[in-house]
């Protein structure tokens, strides 16, 4: 067993535990949008960053659910500094890609307000979802990653429907984009105003008209 | 050749090698590296061997194709020995003389001698060269003596010899020891301290008791080239820094990871590999010491993360090249998941010269933090480039202006770029900066693998950054979202703000998003990716805000932000610009003040480049 302290207190979990299970299994909650239960962890999306604390007046931020436990590890899930750089991440990913459900939910948990960036719709955020569960779940090996930098896609070998593909549909299926796309029809600043919100979404008070109205930052709409 | 089967046999051969030797004898040693294979060097090479033939001096001199020697800028270069007479700029025409008159005569040919920038002072022979004076060439030194397909070359100036030492009079602790004492740090960028990733290595539990050692040679930084220079002109320095390497860390398997856009570096590199294990230095039993050990050769796909080293052992393995999180460092579970240590090209050439002279010796040069020296490519803006060796802790004046010889054309200097895309800019007031690892990063800038790009007032800061945000972005491997997203909007921001549609909050937006990008990103070519923009808004403030509010490029780089125009005082009608504008915008009878159409000019600056009035404003 591993002791290791996640938000002040003391957990002991078994060893290869990830830092993200070990936090949830006290009931804390870390963002995720490449994790998947079932499918290994791949550590690109970067939303369930969480600060590692080195020192004194050092630490970094790792994504939690590539991060085995060690012995004495501190983590702080839920610092400053963590949720700073994953508002930014969220903000980047909704920039290229705003049709997600799942990204637009989680920008409105997050409070991110406006996204600062050109809106390219690239329509996928190459999570890796589907690539893992094909080859870990399907067994199959299907499509993977062609490319890279901002190039990169995912595909299947020379673009050619491949012997190995069962047309199972569990890509489409696992897809955070596919499955559950955004339906709004205008999105304000990138951002489709919430549907998570259990108050429907309304113009604020305050700041009549501005830009800034829906889920707006300091105006709490739920 | 027989395999060399003990020391003695190896130190019998190195005396008759030695022995054959005359010092006497004058040798001609042309520069071989691919920096002169830019300038013809081997037509040089061909045609001093004829003349000298012709001239019937076939067995009193000796002709040496060379590794690089450095001095890239006034290449092909060739160094006449015992002498050292160095010549510059050589042509085959001028061979038939230099073999006649300073080869014969001992008469030294003026004209192809080295004149310094300012003084015009002719400089004779190599060391009088002042790129060369400053210089403390420990490592690259053997480069302008050895020919590197000639393994019996590197045997006469003592090569193998720390091998030797090491197989038979040293326990793998002790070189540990040794290494350790010597404080030598990575050159490859990060600069983290070589005995502990041996250490590591070492000790790491290994299920079959396989070690893999690996040589990154996979240099990709724009502007950078010495592990290229060393693998092209010493590589038996770098074998027998693995072959120590893997005898301490206990490997039997070597890999030499190196880009395949290096065909002189792999080239090479095969023959003296070949040669080695003729001679019995890699193989089986090595000299006798029952150690074996080999070396591949993998050659790379030419992505340049695939320099990390996660991504470099998931290509070597035949997978994508892209890193991994480190969480389980690669020194216990790297290649095939078994302990693997990855050391780049100069730490490797670092090795023998610390067991052959000791870690004492070793340790008096350089910094505090950072021993020894490093090999640094200075280009740019700058009358000497090349590859320089200089011990740790030189200042940076003294490497732009002793050695680098200034700022061409009289400039002045701006600031230089030290680590290459991911390092960072250090502005003039900074130039007394002694350059090792621990200050350069203090200064917001680093190492890296020595990259120095010198930039003069012509230089516009804003889009410098851009420049090499723009070639991180298309390296970035585009598995994280920080690197991948992060750079590519990064990169929209610096285009906005070199096209003049800047916005106020944008500098903000950089340094916010820079600093996300370095904490937040899987490797580290995110984790340095936003050095130069934040280096540069550190230093070079002013010229942002100048883009962003008053819509003006200060260095005159920016085209949406410049217009030329003709100086009414300074032209003198010669209808030069008006003939080359490849856009016809300039019209003027001659002698008359030329006028150029905003609407037609596409701001190339050709018109500019080529008055010789300075009469083409830039505002």
């Amino acid at each position: 067993m591993i002791e290791l302290t996640i938000d002040g207190t003391k957990v002991r979990v078994e060893k290869g535990t990830s830092v993200l299970e070990a936090a949830k299994e006290m009931g804390i909650i870390i963002p995720t949008l490449c994790y998947y239960p079932g499918l290994s962890s791949y550590g690109e999306c970067r939303v369930c960053l969480v600060e590692v604390v080195k020192g004194k007046n050092r630490s970094s931020l790792e994504a939690s659910c590539a991060m085995p436990v060690e012995q004495g590890l501190v983590i702080r899930t839920n610092s400053e500094k963590a949720k700073k750089a994953r508002k930014l991440v969220v903000e980047l990913l909704i920039a290229s890609c705003p049709t997600s459900k799942t990204l637009q939910d989680m920008a409105s948990n997050m409070g991110i307000n406006r996204i600062r960036f050109k809106i390219k719709d690239r329509g996928c955020i190459l999570c890796g979802r589907c690539v893992r569960y094909c080859k870990e779940q399907m067994r199959s090996g299907g499509i993977g990653f062609v490319g890279r930098g901002t190039s990169r896609r995912v595909a299947t070998a020379f673009g050619v429907t491949p012997a190995e593909c069962r047309n199972c549909g569990g890509c489409e299926w696992i897809c955070p984009v596919c499955e559950r796309a955004c339906t709004a029809n205008n999105l304000i600043n990138g951002l489709c105003g919430g549907c998570q919100n259990l108050a429907p979404v309304e113009t604020c008070a305050i700041c009549t008209g501005c830009s800034e109205s829906v889920g707006a930052h300091g105006h709490t709409v739920y | 050749m027989k395999k060399l089967r003990s020391p003695a046999e190896l130190e019998r051969l190195r005396d008759r090698i030695v022995g054959q030797h005359d010092p006497e004898r004058p040798y001609v040693s042309v520069c071989g590296g691919t920096g002169c294979h830019a300038y013809k060097c081997e037509d040089v090479a061909r045609a001093l061997g004829n003349e000298i033939k012709q001239q019937g001096l076939g067995e009193r001199v000796e002709l040496k194709v060379t590794g690089c020697h450095g001095f890239c800028e006034r290449g092909p270069l060739i160094v006449i020995y015992p002498e050292k007479i160095f010549y510059q700029r050589v042509t085959p025409a001028d061979t038939s003389e230099i073999v006649s008159e300073t080869i014969v005569k001992g008469k030294v040919i003026d004209r192809l001698l080295y004149a310094e920038p300012g003084n015009g002072h002719k400089a004779r022979c190599e060391d009088d060269v002042s790129f060369y004076k400053k210089q403390q060439r420990l490592i690259f030194g053997n480069n302008g003596i050895i020919d590197p397909t000639n393994i019996e070359d590197y045997l006469a100036v003592g090569g193998y010899s720390a091998l030797c030492k090491v197989l038979f009079d040293m326990h793998p602790e002790e070189v540990l020891d040794e290494i350790s004492r010597s404080g030598l740090r990575g050159r490859g960028g990060a600069g983290f301290p070589t005995f502990r990733k041996w250490e590591a290595a070492r000790n790491a539990p290994s299920y079959d008791g396989i070690r893999y050692i690996i040589c990154n040679a996979d240099e990709g930084d724009p502007g950078a080239y010495m592990d290229r220079s060393l693998l092209e002109g010493n590589p038996h320095s770098v074998i027998e820094g693995m072959i120590i390497g893997a005898y301490t860390m206990g490997s039997h398997h070597g890999y030499v990871y190196v880009r395949n856009e290096y065909p002189l570096a792999v080239e090479n590199l095969g023959i003296a590999l070949d040669q080695a294990r003729q001679y019995g230095f890699l193989g089986k039993n090595i000299l006798g010491s029952n150690f074996d050990f080999d070396i591949k050769v993998s050659r790379g796909g030419g992505a340049f993360i695939c320099g990390e080293s996660t991504a470099l052992m998931a290509s070597l393995e035949g997978r994508i090249g892209e890193p991994r999180p480190k969480h389980i460092h690669t020194a216990l579970k790297g290649l095939y998941g078994r302990p693997t240590n990855l050391n780049n090209v100069e730490t490797w050439a670092n090795v023998p010269f610390i067991i052959s002279r000791g870690a004492k010796w070793y340790s008096t040069i350089g910094t505090e933090g950072s021993k020894g020296t490093k090999i640094f490519s200075l280009v740019g803006k700058i009358n000497n480039t090349g590859l320089v060796e200089v011990p740790m802790g030189i200042t940076l004046r003294e490497m732009v202006y002793d050695i680098g010889g200034g700022i061409r054309g009289g400039k002045k200097f701006k600031a230089v770029q030290t680590g290459g895309p991911s390092g960072g800019c250090i502005p003039e007031s900074l130039i007394d900066l002694p350059v090792d690892f621990d200050r350069l990063t203090e200064a917001g800038a680093m190492m890296g693998s020595g990259g120095m790009i010198v930039m003069d007032e012509d230089n516009c800061m804003v889009d410098m950054a851009r420049y090499f945000v723009k070639f991180l972005t298309e390296e970035s491997c585009g598995k994280c979202v920080p690197c991948r997203e992060g750079l590519d909007r990064m990169l929209d921001i610096l285009t906005d703000i070199t096209e003049g549609q800047g916005k106020k909050e944008d500098i903000e937006l950089l340094e916010e998003l820079g600093d996300v990008i370095k904490e937040a990103s899987l490797c580290g070519l995110g984790g340095t990716a936003p050095n130069p923009v934040l280096s540069t808004i550190r230093y070079f403030r002013d010229e942002y805000e100048a883009h962003i509010t008053d819509r003006r490029c200060p260095a005159g780089v920016c085209k949406a932000l410049i217009t030329f125009t003709v100086d009414a005082v300074n032209c003198t009608g010669c209808r030069v610009c008006a003939r080359e504008c490849p856009q016809g915008a300039i019209s003027g009878e001659k002698k008359e003040i030329h006028f150029i159409d905003q609407g037609k000019c596409i701001k190339c600056g050709l018109c500019r480049d080529l008055c010789k009035f300075d009469a083409v404003l830039v505002s």
